[in-house]
């Protein structure tokens, strides 16, 4: 067996060994999910979904992340196409993005925390505050993984493990951009509209 | 003060142990740790420690230490089992037991996490990681690297939930803690948050190697070897892993929310503010069912192994037994409300998962009768592995009747939180879990190190376990008909004592079948000369481990493997194929991966990310996870992570094994 024999075969065992990672991750957000839909009416007296959320500022977050998400699709397809300083580009593009998403989670749990609404307030914020921070920081592992994929990028000459690891970010982004639209719909669409 | 209260986060001496106990225990455990440290720098074996096996990527390997942890944890199991047992043998009337409450509460509690997370599931990865790919073929795991991730994430949380007892005190809520107990209000101290970021690292341990463990057997089977020729236990360990993956993450998140109740004031399961304990009964238990299943697998999977290859027949049913497996683990995830029947579901939802449980012990029992016709009309021999089978079929098969009589909801309004459950679940535990393992020890031993074990010794600790077990139990199944709790610390009726003295002393004898298993391995170290396989094939196995010499060599298979039926190693054996080796063609050069310490390097991160969160040190937390980061980029920086062996020098060390087989 050569070593590029191997070298494929281990693409594909990673890319299966990812998707599961993937799934393990659903489970994860399914509990938090659940968990938020059984206190979503525990407010102690407190404000209520309806009363506390802005969904055009959500909206503005769902642009900003669908967006990220088409520039990360074209920066690995660009790099299919061995064009690595676009790919770079592109993903420079899209770590910015998912930084200005960041930005404006962090603005709006600020701006709930000044209002006197923190996590501590009722079972029902620490579910919000829990589940859309779990998402916030999982944006934030992958801002991390973005910049050390572009590191190295800028310092390796384009190879086939170089696809597999842009590749598996994407992979890793789109994901994240589908559990936001549950958590749009789910917590603010459906918030907003109780 | 400002300065230190930072560094040193709410530690302080108030933590250091009273109790005469755990003194002794946070005496001991450094200088043990202290003078295994001697010994290596006396006999100069630290390089060989390091090189050989902390940075080892090898599965075997790894699988060995797994197993040396556990082993030494159920001996640290055992002693809590003993002090529960010595405190009910004497606290009753005017007579106070040994230990006060609170100790009695942290002993049962590290008890119960200990013997699940450290013993059986260390057991379990062991075992998968030592034969699992041998059998199905594979020179190793899917992600080495991972895997050896896995193993020290476990021992990190290995060691916080002993560092406790040294300093801190652990939890008192019971291996489940539930809150509100377990939340801010009741339990303020150390001792929950040390229980929680245990189980959290372990957790995470289990969840890669679960999918390890997937993607090994889906990609990595010899060719030939379709999923209905692999034989049985890569498939329980299949099964298990999807169970892992599956329900880890709801204890990874239980766990977390806990944690976020108790670090930052949330209001998750706490009893005001809107939050929910009930909530966190549910969710423990929508993992912690399913957790009895992933153990029971795979020990199944070991006696499917076993039995076929002592009663020298082929397994019976074998479709069934894979169907079975697939009907456990789909079932396993509906029936976890049966933990708390009493607890206010109305009697509608109770029929539902009583009746789901009781069919889910339809498939437990084809898997039963499966290997009694199995060993029909086989020319059985009666080996310790065997032995062990035997127990276990008696033990299991009584606990999995016991189970479905508290299946029924009406039944189980009498016994819930009785010692009638107490004896129910270690009559699975025990019966199914260690007895499966430590047959699979026995069993695989010699293909690990070379040499068989003792075979009378370990029939006698099956024997001492067996008896120890009757003695143990069956007093709890009528203390809790008569009423008992579990938990119990002291209590009024002095006819209850003569049954919990019975069960102490069938600790005891517990306690004695483990010093001969011990003695077993010990002994058989010594005569090692006596006992040494030469043959590769000390029990005229079924399976492909079977097919390499003892021990296997770090490579596994020296040329491609290649399947064509269900045990494919036994019909080679009746063709006399095994004797002539391979066409030159069968061998071709191998990348196997080069030995690594970062894996270590991130059990340390994380075991100290985790005493941090315990003890409220910030910075040392920002420290750990920091370190962390840079050790994992650092790594999927790392591309000459492999080394290559050639295929001449396979082919060299494959004709002496041949040579031998002439012998
Ligand atoms: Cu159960």
């Amino acid at each position: 067996m050569s070593k590029n024999i191997t070298e494929t075969e281990k693409l594909d065992n990673t890319t299966l060994g990812f998707w599961l990672y993937l799934m393990t991750d659903i489970m994860i957000f399914a509990s938090l999910f659940a968990v938020y839909m059984v206190l979503v009416n525990a407010t102690a007296g407190g404000p209520s979904a309806s009363e506390l959320y802005d969904a055009n500022f959500a909206l503005l977050q769902t642009v900003i992340l669908l967006t990220s998400s088409f520039t990360c699709g074209i920066s690995a397809l660009m790099l299919r196409h061995g064009k690595k300083i676009a790919s770079m580009w592109l993903l420079a593009i899209t770590a910015i993005l998912g930084g200005a998403f960041l930005a404006l989670e962090i603005t709006e749990f600020t701006k709930l925390v000044a209002e006197g609404h923190s996590w501590q307030a009722s079972g029902f914020l620490s579910a919000f505050f829990t589940l859309v921070g779990t998402h916030g920081l999982h944006i934030t592992v992958g801002l991390v993984w973005a910049v050390s994929l572009l590191v190295y990028m800028y310092k390796t000459k384009q190879n086939a493990d170089m696809l597999r690891k842009v590749g598996l970010f994407a992979l890793f982004w789109h994901f994240l951009d589908i559990v936001w639209i549950f958590l749009f719909t789910i917590v603010y669409l459906f918030g907003v509209a109780s | 003060m400002e300065l230190l209260s930072q560094l040193l986060g709410r530690m302080s001496l108030e933590y250091l142990p009273t109790e005469p106990a755990t003194i002794g225990a946070a005496v001991g455990m450094p200088l043990g740790a202290i003078g295994v440290a001697v010994a290596l720098t006396y006999f100069k074996k630290w390089r060989w420690l390091w090189n050989n096996w902390l940075t080892s990527l090898d599965a075997k390997k790894i699988g060995i230490m797994y197993i040396v942890v556990a082993l030494l944890m159920l001996v640290r199991g055992l002693f809590d089992a003993m002090m529960l047992r010595l405190q009910t043998a004497v606290a009753v009337g005017d007579t106070q037991g040994p230990f006060d409450v609170d100790t009695f509460q942290q002993v049962f509690t590290a008890h119960g996490t200990i013997m699940i997370f450290f013993v059986a599931m260390g057991l379990m990865f062991g075992l998968i990681n030592v034969v699992m790919p041998l059998m199905i073929g594979a020179r190793d795991m899917a992600f080495p690297w991972l895997n050896s991730v896995s193993f020290w994430l476990f021992v990190a949380g290995m060691i916080l939930n002993n560092v406790a007892l040294i300093f801190g005190g652990f939890s008192p809520g019971g291996w489940l803690g539930y809150p509100p107990l377990t939340g801010l209000e009741y339990n303020p101290g150390p001792g929950v948050d040390y229980w929680i970021w245990s189980l959290q690292i372990a957790g995470l341990g289990s969840l890669f190697s679960g999918i390890n463990f997937i993607v090994t057997i889906l990609k990595k089977r010899a060719r030939g070897m379709t999923m209905m020729k692999m034989p049985i236990f890569p498939w329980s360990v299949l099964v298990t892993s999807v169970l892992i993956a599956l329900a880890f993450p709801i204890l990874t998140v239980t766990l977390a929310l806990l944690s976020l109740d108790r670090l930052m004031g949330m209001h998750f399961f706490t009893s005001d503010m809107g939050g929910n304990p009930m909530m966190y009964i549910n969710l423990i238990w929508a993992w912690g069912h399913p957790e009895v299943y992933i153990l029971v697998l795979p020990a199944f999977g070991i006696f499917s192994e076993v039995v076929p290859t002592f009663a020298r027949k082929a397994l019976f049913g074998y479709k069934t037994m894979v169907a079975a497996l697939v009907a456990i683990m789909f079932f396993s995830f509906i029936v976890w409300q049966h933990h708390f029947f009493t607890m206010g579901a109305g009697a509608n939802v109770n029929a539902f998962f009583g009746i789901m449980t009781m069919v889910i012990a339809i498939p437990t029992g084809v898997k039963i009768f499966n290997w009694l016709f199995t060993m029909y009309k086989g020319k059985i021999r009666f080996d310790a592995p065997m032995i062990w089978f035997l127990a276990f079929v008696v033990t299991f098969t009584l606990g999995g009747v016991t189970g479905v009589m508290m299946a029924v909801p009406a039944l189980d309004f009498q016994v819930h939180n009785s010692l009638f459950l107490v004896a129910h679940f270690h009559n699975t535990i025990i019966g199914g879990v260690v007895f499966g393992f430590l047959a699979g020890i026995t069993y695989w031993f010699p293909k690990l190190f070379g040499f068989r074990l003792i075979d009378k010794l370990g029939r006698w600790s099956a024997y001492l376990w067996q008896i120890g077990f009757i003695l143990a139990f069956m007093p709890l199944y009528i203390l809790g008909l008569m009423g008992a709790v579990r938990r119990l610390d002291h209590y009024a009726d002095p006819t209850w004592q003569p049954f919990f003295i019975v069960s102490g002393i069938g600790v005891l004898v517990i306690m004695a079948g483990t010093f001969m298993l011990i003695s077993q391995i010990a002994l058989s170290v010594w005569k090692r000369k006596e006992l040494v396989d030469t043959t590769g094939d000390p029990w005229n196995g079924r399976t492909l481990e079977w097919s390499v010499p003892s021990p296997a060599p770090h490579y596994n298979f020296a040329s491609t493997v290649e399947v064509t039926k269900r045990d494919d190693w036994w019909y080679a054996k009746q063709a006399k194929k095994q004797l002539s080796p391979p066409p030159p063609s069968a061998y071709k050069d191998i990348w196997l991966p080069k030995n690594s310490a970062s894996g270590l390097l991130i059990g340390i991160g994380t075991g100290l990310f985790g005493f941090a969160a315990i003890w409220h040190m910030w910075w040392l937390l920002v420290v750990a996870l920091v370190f962390i980061v840079a050790v994992i980029i650092r790594r999927t920086y790392n591309t000459d992570d492999e080394y290559m062996i050639s295929a001449e020098e396979l082919m060299k060390e494959d004709a002496a094994v041949y040579k031998r087989r002439h012998v």
